[in-house]
């Protein structure tokens, strides 16, 4: 593209293909990006086939099922009833953007891995992007609480018990990363009782949802 | 499943949204949340030649609450107008309704006013607004205008806007101290769209039943209320076990038309109906009752409920409050009687009913 200004390309395309392009301009995990795409590209295939991450899956493609599930500005959204222009100037986590740079898994992926909430993985990235969003709102969720959060999720699998248990597990290692007692700051008791070298690091799960 | 070729437009003012519209007219849709439209393009139920996006412009998102109700802005989330604790206190019905709509995934992008717009029989801000009797502003080139809900859904998909006009804002009437509220649906997986649905107001007066309204979901005309007056005129609110109740359920089959498609068919959601619609009623009856008794339990009774109620959106679940006002409506009513007598609040509710026209 040396030497062309992005309106003369935008221009070149409209000829080529005979419909409208657009420049859309996006802080995507955290990077500037620029993509030239038809306008009418939804944001799932936007990111998939132009930014070049195909961890946002795309299951129906109406809205139902959420696996392709982004942060937009840090809330969940679906990405395929977005159109990609919608992005422009906006902040976009995928399932790629979660982790830290050093690797380290974000507390929803570390709670997949432990409850085994991956299961086939399809439904997986629009499932981590929600709870993570969930977590920050709330982040001592009761069980029937996690059931709510993740309702608007579907797996075909119907293995929403283990995801059901990733989120509450997902919110121990939040707390614990913060140093806080992994069942809760408003439980001395049990804070007190925890020993280390019993529970090793794979706690039961569930623990605040059972007690409330 | 992709949407046909279109010509994107981003305004820069709403006067420039004006301007494109009364340019290209039908061949245009105003884009908002989108969760409705962007659906409909991509299974090309709906190919307009042109989008106008409106999200840059920011004066275009703001939720009001005045004396007369609550006035949320075309650029309002769902999530946003559902997490507004003034607005929950002006008028209650808004937050209950709107734990009902999609999943909050969906809610975090959708806007209230464009659910309007789009006027699906299935979606339950029609309902709430018909039942209402709340206003669209809508604007164009001409002017501005606002348009009552009885004149603005003029049919499935249909609304009273004209080809020129985008609508930048609807206001719903504030509760009265006597009027009380609910909703309710039922739907194969919580958020999403309902077999069938009701949402219901009504009014007491001396402690019994005076008027009493209910608009559907998935059933009978969009946005448009229906009158129970007749059957439930003087039931006391408290009393579950009046047949009356039951009658308006029965009424309400034998009126409100059902449609048989692929989730159920229509004599289900005509059982559906009757059962919601006694639930329903009954359930805003006790909602009245709680209106009343938290409003006279306070020295300055006519502002606003009780310090506690910023914390409510649980308490509005689905189970508790069934639960809660089992134990409340008896000893209450005495107080309901006298909120009543008290001339202020009556007063109050007479000028209500006027601005309330819509929902007769």
């Amino acid at each position: 593209m040396a030497g062309k200004t992005t309106e003369q390309t935008l221009a070149e395309l409209y000829e080529e293909t005979g419909e409208q392009h657009l420049a859309v301009t996006l802080t995507f995990n955290k990077v500037p990006q620029t993509i030239l795409v038809p306008s009418r590209t939804l944001a799932s295939d936007a990111i998939r086939h132009y930014l070049r991450k195909t961890g946002t899956h795309v299951g129906c493609e109406h809205g139902v099922c959420g696996a392709c599930t982004i942060l937009l500005n840090g809330e969940p959204v679906r990405s395929c009833l977005l159109l990609a222009a919608s992005l422009h100037g906006q902040d976009v986590t995928t399932v790629e953007g979660l982790a830290d740079p050093d690797g380290t898994l974000h507390p929803v992926q570390q709670a997949f891995v432990e409850c085994h909430g991956l299961q086939c993985g399809f439904c997986t990235p629009g499932f981590v992007t929600t709870i993570a969003a969930y977590l920050e709102k709330n982040d001592s969720p009761t069980r029937a609480e996690a059931t709510e959060a993740i309702s608007g999720n579907l797996c075909r699998c119907t293995g929403y018990q283990n995801i059901k248990a990733a989120v509450l597990r997902a919110a121990e290692i939040r707390r614990e990363r913060a140093g806080l007692s992994p069942l809760g700051g408003d439980d001395e008791l049990a804070a007190l009782s925890l020993d280390d070298k019993v529970r090793g690091n794979t706690a039961p799960v569930g623990g605040k949802g059972d007690r409330t | 499943m992709k949407p046909s070729a279109l010509t994107y437009h981003r305004p820069e003012s709403i006067a420039a949204v004006c301007d494109v519209l009364a340019r290209l007219g039908h061949e245009a849709k105003v884009l908002a949340g989108g969760q409705s439209l962007i659906p409909m393009l991509s299974m090309r139920l709906a190919a307009p030649a042109n989008l106008i996006d409106i999200n840059m412009l920011p004066e275009q998102d703001g939720i009001s609450i005045d004396r007369h109700g609550v006035t949320f802005r075309a650029l309002v989330r769902h999530s946003a107008l559902l997490a507004d604790d003034d607005a929950h206190q002006a008028q209650p019905l808004l937050r209950r309704a709107l734990q009902l709509v999609a999943h909050p995934t969906i809610r975090n992008r959708g806007t209230t006013v464009g659910s309007i717009v789009h006027s699906d029989p299935a979606a339950e801000m029609p309902a709430v607004l018909g039942l209402l009797g709340g206003t669209v502003r809508a604007q164009s080139q001409r002017g501005i205008r606002e348009i009552a809900a009885t004149d603005f859904f003029l049919g499935p998909l249909e609304c009273g806007l004209a080809e020129d006009e985008i609508a930048v804002a609807v206001t719903v009437p504030r509760r009265a101290p006597n009027e009380g509220s609910a909703i309710d649906e039922i739907a194969r997986r919580h958020g999403d769209y309902a077999v069938a649905g009701v949402a219901a107001q009504v009014r007491i007066v001396d402690g019994v039943l005076s008027t009493a309204t209910a608009c559907y979901v998935s059933a009978g005309e969009l946005g448009t209320p229906m009158d129970f007056t007749e059957v439930l005129r003087g039931v006391d609110p408290a009393d579950a076990d009046d047949s009356r109740w039951n009658a308006a359920g029965d009424l309400a089959r034998d009126t409100i038309e059902t449609e048989t498609d692929i989730h159920a068919s229509s004599s289900y959601r005509s059982q559906l109906v009757a059962a919601l619609t006694a639930r329903v009623l009954h359930e805003a009856a006790r909602d009245a009752l709680r209106n009343a008794a938290a409003r006279t339990q306070r020295p300055d009774g006519d502002a606003e409920p009780r310090a506690d109620s910023g914390a409510e959106p649980r308490e509005d679940s689905d189970t508790e409050p069934r639960e809660d006002s089992d134990t409340e409506p008896r000893p209450d009513s005495g107080a309901v009687s006298q909120s009543a007598d008290d001339s202020a609040s009556a007063s109050n509710a007479t000028g209500r009913s006027g601005t309330t026209g819509g929902t007769r």
